[in-house]
C-alpha cells in the first residue's frame, strides 16, 4: 500500500495541472481577442495608408476592446500567483472568505462549461484558520467539483461559510441533484489523506440538498 | 459559421473575414450553432473545443451528424495530442491553437472552397 503523503501529492499535483491548464486556456481567450483587435487596427492603417476614410470611434473602440482584456488578464495573472503562492508556507493564517473567492474565480470556466454558477458568500467578520492553504483549496475543490454535478435546476451552487463550536464551515447549497450523485468517488479521493491532513470533515445532507465541508480553526491544535 | 463562446472573439474575427469578402455566420452557443447547422449550408464549421453545455467530441458528432459533409476546422487552446486525434478521427479538417494566423486560417477556408466547388462541378457533370 503506498503511503498516504504520496497520493495527497497526486491530488495536489492534478489539483494544480487541472487550475493552470484552465488558467492557460483563459490567457489564450485573452491573448486572442488582444491578436484580433491588433489585426483589425492593421486593416484600418492599410485602409487610411489607401487614402481611405476611418472613423475615429472605430479606432476608440479597439483600444477599449484591448484595454477591457488587459484588465481582465491582470485579474487572472493575480489569481494565479495567489494560487502558485499557496504552497509558499505549509501551514498558515489564512481568511475562508479570501479562499472560496480565490476558489470561485478559478473554477468559473469549470463552471461555464457545465452550465453553473459558482457564487461564494462572504461572511461578515473575517474567518481566519491556520491550515494547509494548498490542500483545503484542493479538498474544496473535489467537493465544488462534486457539488456543481450535483446542482439543482436552476444551476447554482453557493459556497456559504460559517462557524460553528466544532469549526469554520463551509456550505455547499443549492445541490437539488445531490440524491442521484456518485457519492463514492468523491469519498474516496478525499480519504487519500486530504481530509487527514487538512482536519477536514465531510458531511452530505441529501434532505436539505448541501454538503458541509468543517474544517479545524487551527490545523496544529488537538 | 464560427462558434465560440467568447463573444469579444466571435465577434472581431467574424468581422475581420468577413472583410475578406467572405458571409459569415455566428454562435456563442452549442445549441444555437447546431440549430443553424440544421437550418443553413456552410462551406466550414470553425470551433472552440471548450463550450458550455457540450464537450467538443459531442458537439463535432452533433454537426457531422446533421451535415456529414461539413468541413470543421477547431480553433482553440492546448489541445493534446491524443484529443486532436480523435477529433481528426471525427472529421475534423484541422486544429488551429488560438490567437490564429488570419492569414492562414482565411487560405485554409478559401481552400475548401476551392475543393467544395470541384466536388460540385464534379458532380454536377456525372448527372
Amino acid at each position: 500500500m503506498r503511503a498516504k503523503t504520496e497520493t495527497v501529492a497526486e491530488s495536489g499535483l492534478l489539483f494544480f495541472g487541472k487550475m493552470t491548464g484552465s488558467i492557460s486556456h483563459e490567457i489564450n481567450n485573452v491573448l486572442a481577442i488582444i491578436n484580433e483587435n491588433a489585426g483589425l487596427l492593421e486593416d484600418l492603417a492599410l485602409l487610411l495608408d489607401r487614402g481611405a476614410i476611418v472613423d475615429s470611434q472605430r479606432m476608440k473602440k479597439i483600444s477599449q476592446a484591448v484595454m477591457k482584456q488587459v484588465r481582465r488578464a491582470d485579474t487572472i495573472v493575480k489569481n494565479m500567483n495567489r494560487l502558485a503562492h499557496s504552497v509558499d508556507e505549509s501551514i498558515k493564517t489564512i481568511d475562508l472568505n479570501d479562499m472560496l473567492e480565490l476558489l470561485a474565480a478559478l473554477s468559473e470556466r469549470f463552471a461555464s462549461t457545465r452550465g453553473v454558477a459558482v457564487q461564494p458568500q462572504r461572511n461578515q467578520d473575517p474567518l481566519k484558520l491556520r491550515t494547509s492553504p494548498f490542500f483545503l483549496m484542493n479538498l474544496l475543490w473535489l467537493c465544488l467539483d462534486f457539488a456543481m454535478g450535483a446542482a439543482g435546476e436552476d444551476k447554482i451552487v453557493e459556497l456559504a461559510p460559517g462557524k460553528t463550536a466544532g469549526g469554520i464551515q463551509v456550505f455547499f447549497k443549492g445541490l437539488g441533484d445531490l440524491a442521484g450523485a456518485p457519492l463514492k468517488p468523491l469519498r474516496a479521493e478525499l480519504d487519500k489523506g486530504l481530509t487527514d491532513l487538512t482536519k477536514a470533515k465531510v458531511e452530505v445532507d441529501v434532505e436539505n440538498r448541501l454538503m458541509v465541508v468543517t474544517v479545524a480553526e487551527d490545523i496544529n491544535a488537538d | 459559421m464560427i462558434i465560440d463562446d467568447e463573444k469579444d472573439f466571435l465577434d472581431i474575427i467574424a468581422e475581420r473575414i468577413r472583410a475578406h469578402g467572405m458571409n459569415v455566420c455566428t454562435a456563442s452557443a452549442v445549441e444555437d450553432a447546431l440549430n443553424l447547422v440544421e437550418e443553413k449550408s456552410f462551406d466550414v464549421v470553425i470551433m472552440d473545443f471548450m463550450m458550455p453545455g457540450m464537450n467538443g467530441f459531442q458537439t463535432i458528432k452533433a454537426i457531422k451528424g446533421k451535415k456529414p459533409g461539413v468541413q470543421i476546422i477547431l480553433l482553440t487552446g492546448y489541445v493534446p495530442d491524443d484529443q486532436r486525434s480523435e477529433a481528426r478521427a471525427l472529421g475534423v479538417l484541422d486544429v488551429i491553437e488560438k490567437p490564429p494566423d488570419l492569414k492562414d486560417l482565411i487560405g485554409k477556408i478559401r481552400n475548401i472552397k476551392t475543393l467544395k466547388r470541384a466536388q460540385r462541378r464534379k458532380g454536377s457533370r456525372k448527372k
